[in-house]
């Protein structure tokens, strides 16, 4: 079997690799309006802590498959303005919902009914997005192309100094946050 | 260390105790950014699926014309492909995790909310489903979610990963202080 695989085999994995995220994300206690809200009320990290470690791990492993010819890079444009703009709205979104998209797709497996209906919340998102699309498009989404841009050619430093600091900064935050429950 | 274990607490040498969950579950998730890199050529995402599933949707609403012409779903047309399966993989990973931790059970107003706002389903269930839709229409115009941005772009220290991070952190954080204020 040759890398990577297409046809029914994808498709396959595609269902066995969603649940194991869906299945991963309901261990974490991710898929959770309250372990999602008190993240941004800094009453509870494990987003953080999910989000940084898989980062780290994702990152380092795929760098080295890349590296090996055994992967190649999916970077989306960076079209800043638009980026930064629908971040900013996501960030407002999700605090409303509790879940992101993910997070609440593995919600509604485990019984969640509001997360059910901003499913069908951000289904009609979706629908007023593709009508919305063509202005976008011209008018925000071509503004500050900056394409599939990387940081390391954004701020000059190699993927591993890139990694180090961010492994650096990953495990002085997560000590912190552990020393800060000494407590428990 | 099981990541079965309900709960992961374990008591370390410094007499803190640190719950290794999150940190194992943040490792399964880049093991399997591994592999959908390497196996699939297609890395985590979720809302570029969900797009296509608006446009299966939106289609006895605008007439199938209508979805077919449109410059975006002309794109991501609706089909049973790659993205909307990993959706239904997703779905079913969260329903077998909580039937195996024996945790499912029908939420509709979660206790951080009826902590702040009160045990009203309808107040909750309108804000979830406004949420939802702002949510999605951020991450359609960022092209990209929790997931395919922030995990997935952030992995290959894309800019628009971190930019989107970034911008979510910043008006997710205000938003919270602004929910969540003392009266």
């Amino acid at each position: 079997m040759s890398l990577p695989v297409s046809g029914t085999a994808a498709l396959v994995l595609a269902v066995l690799f969603g649940f194991a995220f869906g299945w991963l994300l309901h261990r974490g206690r991710v898929a959770s309006f309250d372990t999602i809200v008190n993240q941004f009320r800094f009453k509870d990290f494990t987003v953080l802590k999910v989000m940084l470690t898989a980062i780290l791990v994702g990152g380092i492993g795929v760098l080295a498959l890349i590296d090996g010819g055994m992967a190649k890079y999916h970077i989306k444009d960076a079209n800043i303005l638009a980026v930064a703009l629908g971040g900013g709205i996501f960030g407002i979104g999700m605090v409303l919902y509790g879940y992101c998209p993910g997070t609440a797709i593995a919600a509604m497996g485990s019984g969640s009914i509001h997360a059910a209906v901003g499913f069908v919340g951000m289904i009609l998102g979706g629908i007023l997005y593709a009508l919305s699309y063509p202005w976008l498009r011209d008018n925000v989404i071509s503004v500050a192309k900056w394409g599939k841009m990387r940081l390391p050619e954004l701020t000059g430093l190699s993927d591993l100094t890139l990694f180090g600091i961010l492994a650096a900064v990953a495990i002085l935050a997560f000590v912190a946050i552990e020393r800060s429950r000494r407590t428990a | 260390m099981s990541l079965t274990a309900a709960s992961g607490d374990a008591r370390s040498v410094t007499g803190i105790r640190i719950d290794w969950t999150p940190y194992l579950v943040g490792v399964g998730i880049g093991v399997l950014s591994w592999l959908a890199f390497a196996v699939v050529n297609a890395p985590l995402g979720i809302t570029t699926a969900l797009s296509q599933v608006a446009g299966g949707a939106a289609t006895p609403i605008l007439g199938a014309d209508a979805v077919a012409q449109n410059a975006y779903w002309k794109s991501n047309p609706f089909t049973l492909d790659y993205g909307t399966l990993f959706l239904v993989g997703t779905f079913f990973g969260g329903m077998a995790s909580a039937l195996a931790a024996g945790s499912f059970r029908f939420e509709v107003v979660p206790p951080v909310w009826r902590e702040r706002f009160g045990g009203s389903p309808a107040r909750r269930l309108a804000v979830a489903f406004l949420g939802g839709l702002i949510a999605m229409y951020g991450a359609r115009l960022a092209n990209g979610c929790t997931s395919g941005n922030g995990i997935s772009g952030g992995l290959q220290l894309a800019v628009s990963g971190w930019t989107f991070l970034a911008a979510m952190f910043a008006t997710g954080l205000v938003t919270a202080a602004l929910l969540f204020r003392k009266a």
